[in-house]
Parts: structure tokens; sequence; C-alpha cells
């Protein structure tokens, strides 16, 4: 028989005991619905994890150090020395070999810092995005009398899509180079109360913030020997006064979040933020200033140095080849793509378990299908003697409660995808309704992608057919005589 | 994939033409069964509802089988329609022997080289006239566009054009049995088996569906005859219409008698 048949007989049985088959079918759909409902969360909750992981910079960025590693003595060993699994690149080797020298224990000591021309390197490399330092230094906010002291980071413009300032009053830096200050939410609240202000007063305002800044120290002088000037031109290159420095910043945001996520520092708590060209203009002394002196003058070498710069490029599925290419350039690259991936592991293994918890529901609607289609044999025996008799082969009668089969898993799946929509936005609008109650911005914590869909009425119709196949076979068996003589 | 399916085929037309050759009579009779027996087993005893029967029906006869209830006329019938297996013996059926067939062979004899009427009509309920009497027509994948035609043409047969949208629930038994007719004439068999066909009627329709019958085996209109056998306890009919009668007892032929 043709399919257009088949189908159509199917559906007119099916429409001869509708009651029974109906339920059959609801079965069938509350199961593919709790299948639906619980990987719809699932998934909902990954992508809403990653999602903010990926807003906060944390996918997608690269931060890169200077390659170090402590010998079996505890002396430090630069790039050079560590291992031969990296790539012999050329460049890198000329720069070696230029940086070169040797410690006072004998070491080879190879420099390969991160200063500008790291910096510029690392910019030109493909889908990178954004090449940034990140500065950290002890400030003191003055308002007024009042002082507060805190640390004061420095943060990129493209942090301003950071989920941790979401809420936040006021706004975000205007450009990179504007005199600009955010506040955290307890700093600020400090200062305002010094001036019996309301916190959100300190929007608008403006402030000094000083710090410590690096001062070069003065050339050598015309008149001293020339071994003198050779040792104070020395000293200049060294060394640098620190002094009390001060700018006036005008605050334009007040944010709760004690950290906020710019790739490199993301986890590290700040009372204030500070534009990124601002903090390089300030020459703020960092942590890191003493060891720099030192190893410049061992070096002769000239410039700022950084710490840390972080590489934001352009998707999270570039972070490796961006990691190989710095891995080349002879620095050492850390991400998070290894928590993503365990991330991932952990999704699919959740994933892995609602998807089995809602089969369990469509397996026992399997079975009403198996029990429908048995009785519908039963009371249909007759029926379908008459069809063999008729000239229906058992192919075509195995067919036709496979097609019965078809029909009611093909019906419970749209069906219970439908309802499964349904009962994922009733957990959503529950859910929103909960934050909200508690005071936390609203979360989409489910989502029914297309795959889902189709999945699910794919299986929904595989399972039906499964379940079908014992009857379906049992009445393509029945002869045709015993089956005639049925009442 | 194909190739041996063809040449299985081949093979069992072969063993068939075969069995003609052994059998000479198959090769010019409608139906020809050969020394036909069906035994059952009822525990300890055998049933000899069939037992070495051989009957030739040659093309355009209506045969009445006549006997009493249990003599074996309706288990012979299901032997001949090819939905029962013999214990022995051979069935020829237009010069193909029926054990050779395979399934699907056996379907598309039952579907297209003989028409089945039964005593208790067996039309599907929740189908109209127009439904049942398509249904061959769909088993035998008859395409759409000429299935309406067919089945009117059937039903204008039986004189029952105009019920095609009722359902067997609102026809009267007599009309119900017209409508098995016309769905057992639909893909227009060369052989027509009816069993019992008047025997859930009144006496005056079940003589209008022996008319009927008889119609379909002798039709006015010049086509071709149409081969019928019936089963029936009803003497007075089968000897008003049939022109052979043959009467079974204890599943043999007891007696034939020529019209």
């Amino acid at each position: 028989m043709k399919i257009r048949d088949l189908t159509e007989l199917a559906t007119q049985n099916l429409r001869e005991a509708i009651l029974r088959n109906s339920l059959t079918t609801l079965g069938i759909a509350v199961g593919v619905a709790s299948l639906v409902a619980m990987l719809s969360l699932g998934v909902g909750l990954q992508e809403m994890i990653s999602r903010r992981l990926e807003r906060n910079g944390l996918f997608n960025t690269v931060l890169v150090r200077p390659q170090t590693s402590f010998n079996a003595t505890g002396q430090i060993r630069r790039n050079r020395d560590l291992g031969t699994d990296r790539p012999n690149d050329g460049n890198r080797n000329d720069r070696n070999q230029s940086d070169s020298n040797r410690d006072p224990v004998g070491a080879d000591i190879v420099s390969h810092p991160l200063d500008q021309a790291s910096r510029r390197e690392l910019a030109q490399l493909p889908h990178v995005l954004e090449v940034y330092p990140e500065f950290r230094f002890t400030g003191d906010l003055r308002f007024g009398p009042a002082g507060h002291l805190t640390q004061v980071t420095s943060l990129p413009m493209s942090a301003a899509a950071s989920d941790s300032l979401e809420g936040m009053q006021g706004r975000f830096f205007s450009t990179t180079d504007a005199h600009e200050i955010i506040l955290q939410a307890d700093a600020a609240a400090d200062l305002a109360d010094s001036q019996h202000l309301q916190t959100a007063d300190m929007i608008g305002k403006d402030l000094v913030l000083r710090y410590a800044g690096r001062e070069p120290l003065p050339a050598a002088s015309a008149s001293s020997t020339r071994r003198d000037r050779a040792a104070a031109a020395d000293d200049a290159l060294s060394g640098f006064s620190i002094i009390s420095s001060r700018i006036s910043l005008r605050v334009v945001g007040i944010v709760d979040a004690e950290t906020v996520a710019s790739g490199a520092g993301a986890f590290a708590r700040s009372g204030a933020y500070v534009p990124l060209a601002v903090a390089e203009e300030l020459g703020v002394v960092q942590g890191n200033d003493m060891g720099e002196v030192v190893r410049e003058s061992a070096l002769g070498g000239n410039g700022q140095h950084y710490t840390n710069l972080t590489v934001r490029v352009e998707k999270p599925g570039d972070v490796p080849a961006v990691e190989d290419s710095v891995r080349q350039m002879g620095y050492s690259p850390f991400s998070l793509l290894d928590l993503t991936r365990n991330l991932r592991r952990v999704f699919a293994i959740l994933d892995l378990l609602l998807g089995i918890f809602g089969s369990l529901a469509l397996a026992v609607a399997s079975l009403g299908i198996i029990n429908t289609l048995v009785m519908a044999i039963l009371e249909r025996r007759r029926e379908i003697g008459v069809l063999k008799a008729l000239g229906a082969s058992a192919k075509d009668v195995r067919q036709l409660f496979f097609a019965e089969a078809g029909v009611m898993g093909l019906l419970g799946g749209v069906g219970g995808v439908v309802l499964g929509w349904g009962i994922g936005r009733l957990i959503q609008l529950g859910t929103n309704y909960y934050l909200r109650q508690q005071q936390i911005p609203a979360e989409n914590i489910w989502t029914v992608p297309v795959w889902l869909v189709a999945s699910a009425i794919a299986f929904s119709l595989v399972v039906s057919l499964a379940a079908g196949l014992y009857p379906a076979t049992r009445a393509a068996r029945l002869d045709p005589v015993e089956a005639l003589r049925y009442e | 994939m194909m190739e041996p399916r063809t040449e299985q085929k081949t093979e069992a037309k072969a063993e068939s033409n075969a069995g003609a050759a052994r059998y000479p009579a198959a090769n010019g009779a409608a139906i020809f069964a050969e020394q036909l027996t069906r035994h059952y087993q009822m525990g300890a005893s055998v049933i000899r509802a069939v037992d070495g029967i051989t009957l030739e029906v040659p093309a355009g006869e209506f045969l009445a089988l006549l006997g009493a209830s249990g003599s074996g006329k309706s288990s012979l019938l299901n032997l001949l329609a090819g939905l029962d297996h013999p214990t022995s013996g051979a069935v020829f059926v237009l010069g193909r022997q029926l054990g050779r067939m395979t399934s699907l062979e056996l379907s598309r004899h039952r579907n297209q080289t003989i028409g089945i009427v039964f005593q208790s009509f067996n039309l599907l309920p929740r189908m109209t006239v127009m439904e049942n009497v398509e249904l061959p027509l769909r088993l035998a994948e008859v395409p759409r566009a000429f299935r309406p035609p067919r089945v009117k043409e059937a039903l204008e047969r039986v004189g029952l054009s105009e019920r095609l949208a009722h359902r067997p629930g609102e026809l009267s038994g007599g009309e119900q049995q017209r409508v098995a007719i016309a769905r057992a004439m639909v893909n227009r068999p060369r052989i027509l088996l009816a069993d019992e066909p008047t025997g859930n009627l009144d006496s005056n329709t079940g003589e209008e569906i022996l008319r009927l019958i008889s119609e379909i085996n002798r039709p006015s209109d010049g086509e071709e005859p149409t081969t019928v056998l019936i089963v029936t306890h009803e003497r007075g009919l089968a000897e008003r219409y049939a022109s052979r009668i043959v009467t079974l007892a204890d599943g043999r032929i007891h007696r034939i008698e020529q019209r």
C-alpha cells in the first residue's frame, strides 16, 4: 500500500477508538514534554552561564605573562631555557640573543619582557581585538577633607559590556583618556558619608586621587668626570624616584560589585576604576617595579615593562590558536579554556542525566503504545482477516500498525514539544517571579533550540515505531482463517 | 536486490507450470483441486475437514457447494481462496499452483484473481460504502485518480451507486451484501468465491443476491463471464442458479449434480 493510503487508514483507525488513542497519545506527549522541559532547562542553564562568562570576557581573553621557571636551585630562568618543545622561532632567538646576559651565579638569563613592542606584536596576531595591560595600585581618594584608601584598577573601554557593571548607577567612561572614575559602592558611601551626602550624589562630583608616582632620576651633570658621567647615566637608566602624585577625576558611576571582570584581573577586588589610558599616563608605581629596576640594571634595558598583558580575541574559539601564537612568541599564555572544557563536560553529563530522566517518562508512554496496539489487534482481529482476504500482504498489515504507532508518535511528539515548551515557560516565569521577589534581575534559564524540537519529535517517532514493532509483527502473522472466525 | 527475486518468481512459475503438466486438467480449468486434504489436530483426535477432494471448475461455471454444517464446504473454499494451506494435495487457480506461491503472490492472488464474499458481509463499519469498496484498489495500489470511477462502476453493478457516503450500519443486510459483492468485484477478478452469501438474509433478499451473483456469472452486456463458486446450505437457491451442485459430507464429495 502507498504511504498516503497507509496514513489515511491509520488515522481513520485511530479515530475509531478516539478516547483510548488520545490517552495513549497524551501519554507520549507527557513523556516528550518532560524530556523537552528537562533538556530545555539544561540547555538554558548552560547558555546562561556561558553567556555570562563570555560577557565578562573570561572566555575570549588570554592572559600573557613573560615565561619564567624555577630551576632546581631556585634560580629564575627565563624563556630560552624552558625546553625544546617550543618552535625555534628565528625572531625570538634573535631577540633572546640580544637580551642575553649572565647572572651572578653563572646561569643563563634570557629576558623576553612584556613591553610596548610585545604589546604591538600581540595586537597584530590574527583574531586579536585588543591587547591591554592592567594597572593596579593603591590610591587615596580625597573628597574634601575625607579620604578613602583603596585599590584602584584600570579598565579598558571593552569592560563596559562586563556583567559586573550590571545595575551600575551613572555611566561608564566616556573615553579611554577621560579624567573620570567609577567608584565601588562601599568606597562611594564612605566618601559621601563624610560630606553628609547620599551615595548616589557622588556621581558628578570631582575628587582627587593621590597615588605613588614614578619620577625619572635626573641626568648626569656636565661637569662630572667621564667615569662619573657613565655611572650617573647608568643610574638614571636603572632607577626612579617615588613621589606623591595626584590627579583630579570626576565620578561618573557607582558599581555594587567589588570586582569588575576585564579579563586578567577578573577576580581582584577594587574600590575604584579609572580608564586605561589615564592609568597609563599616571606612571604609577606598581608591585613589580622593584624587580624591574634590578632587572633593568642587569640587562641594560629601557622602557616600561608589563607584569602581564590581556589579549582579547574575537570569540572563544579563537583562544587556542592565539595561545599557540603567544607560546611561539616566547610568552606564557593562560586562559580559562580548560575551565570551559570542564564546564562543558559537566553540562554534557547534566544534559545526559536530564535526558535519561526525561526519557523514562517516554519509555513508560511507549508501553502505553504497545498496550493500545495489542488491544487494537484483539479488537480488530476480524478486520485484519478481512484485509488479508481482500489481498493485504503481511507487509501491508505490519505497515498499517506501524503507521498507527507512527501517527501516535508524531502527534505525541508535536504535542509534547508544545506541552514541554509551556512547562518550561511556566518554570521560567516562576523563576523570574521568585528572582524579582529576591531583588535579583530576571534571568533566562530556559531555551528550546530548534535541534531539541526536531530531536524530540524524531525520538518520539522512533520510540513509537519501536513500540509498534511487536504488535505490528503479531498482526502481520495473524492467520486469516482464524482471524475471520473471530467474533 | 531485485534480480534474485525475479529469478525466484521465474522458478516458482516454472514449478507451477511443471505442476500443471502433472495435472493436465489444471491448464484449462479456472480452479482445479487434486486430492486435497485439510486435517486439524484437536488434542488426540484428527479432524478431517477436507479429506481427499479432487474437483475441477471450468472457467465461467456457476458451482454450488452444498452440505450440512461441518461437511467441509467452508474449509474447501478457504483452501481454494488461498486463505488456508492444505495438509496435502494441490490447488491450481488459472493454471497456477497456490502451494508454490510466495506469501506476497498469494496476497496478489486474493486481491486480483479472486473476489471473496462472506456470510456476515465483513464490511468495515467505520468506513463509508465508497471507502469499503475502494479498499481492494488501495491494496492493489491503483492510482487515486482511477479509483472513484472503478468504485462507482462496481456499485452501479449491484444497484447501490447512490449510497456512496453511507456507512454499513445505515444499510440493510441485503444492501450490505451487495456492497460486499461490489468490493469483491471492484478489481475485476476472474473468479468469485462466496461463503454462504445468503446465510444472514431473508429468503427474498437471498434470492436477489443469488440473482445478482448469477448476473455476474453470465453478464448480459457481453462482458467476460466470471467463474462463481458458492458455498450454501440452501438447496432451492442452488438448484435455481448453479450449473452444477457438489454435495459434501464428512470432507468428501458425496454427490455431483449437473444442472
